[in-house]
């Protein structure tokens, strides 16, 4: 059951993702932004955590899971210490995807080579 | 798209003076073939997207069931996803399945590692500094600046509402 939230709630995000690419021409990179920003928002509001705690991994491995990490980090780091928190939590909170995608990354460039196209 | 279906709408738009031809067909097909097109990119993305999730689902299960906690379970998993984001990225797998995948395999944090990770490997030439430093931020840089700038925004509206309320 757990499985199948989150093929559904994961699918529709795509789903969704997909419709504005075919429709408006908008890139990828903006489908990253805008999707992160909102992310934060629907955490902000309080509604993302209902799509978490019922999609799971539908709703937490979907780049607006990483505006989901973000928000609630900042929100437990301003409980903590005041409004220092705005800007310690969110990075503090995804550090370590920022960290493993840059460190990987690295890694890969080092191991691999460019496809000629 | 089945034949009679284009040919009723066709007849149709004959009935109310809107001759059809070469150029009018012509529009009609394209934006009939778009429209197909469409609906089978979004299936193909719901599907794929899913299965990323299921995935994701899978391996959380799997560090919880290793004791990790709920929290770190979720980090966990972003980092084996990122992990094998890059990975596919660099055997150039990811590609082929981003081809057919479109919004499938962008939205899952899988697109963000292949965000990293392609114009990283891509620019190797360019040497490590100009070329896979910064060029690994092409995509990255804005989602991270954005990503910061809202939380940090929330950060302050939160905090202020936090006083407000005491």
């Amino acid at each position: 059951m757990d499985y199948l939230k989150a093929f559904l709630v994961g699918g529709a995000f795509c789903l969704i993702a997909q419709i504005f690419i075919d429709k408006t021409a908008v890139t990828g990179a903006r489908i990253l932004v805008s999707y992160v920003v909102a992310g934060v928002a629907l955490t902000g509001i309080g509604a993302y955590k209902y799509v978490v705690d019922f999609g799971g991994a539908g709703a937490t491995v979907p780049i607006v899971g990483f505006g989901y990490t973000l928000a609630e980090a900042t929100k437990a780091a301003v409980d903590e210490k005041g409004l220092l928190g705005a800007l310690t939590g969110g990075l503090s909170g995804t550090s370590a995807g920022i960290a493993a995608a840059v460190v990987f990354a690295f890694i890969w460039a080092l191991i691999f080579k460019s496809r000629q196209k | 798209m089945s034949i009679p279906c284009i040919k009723k709408e066709a007849n149709a738009k004959n009935l109310t003076g809107d001759v059809m031809n070469n150029e009018n067909y012509k529009k009609y097909a394209a934006d009939r073939a778009k429209r197909s097109a469409s609906a089978l990119n979004c299936t193909k993305a719901f599907a794929v997207g899913g299965l990323i999730c299921c995935l994701g689902q899978a391996l959380s299960n799997l560090f919880i069931s290793l004791g990790a906690g709920e929290k770190d379970a979720g980090t966990l998993v972003s980092v084996s996803l990122i992990f094998l984001g890059g990975l596919l990225t660099g055997i150039g797998v990811f590609d082929k399945i981003g081809k057919f995948a479109g919004a499938g395999t962008l939205v899952p944090i899988t697109g963000f590692a292949n965000a990293i990770a392609a114009p990283a490997i891509e620019n190797k030439t360019e040497g490590f500094i100009n070329g896979v430093c910064t060029k690994m931020f092409v995509i990255a840089g804005p989602v991270i600046v954005f990503g910061t700038l809202a939380s940090a925004v929330y950060g302050v509206i939160y905090y202020v509402l936090t006083q407000v309320a005491q």
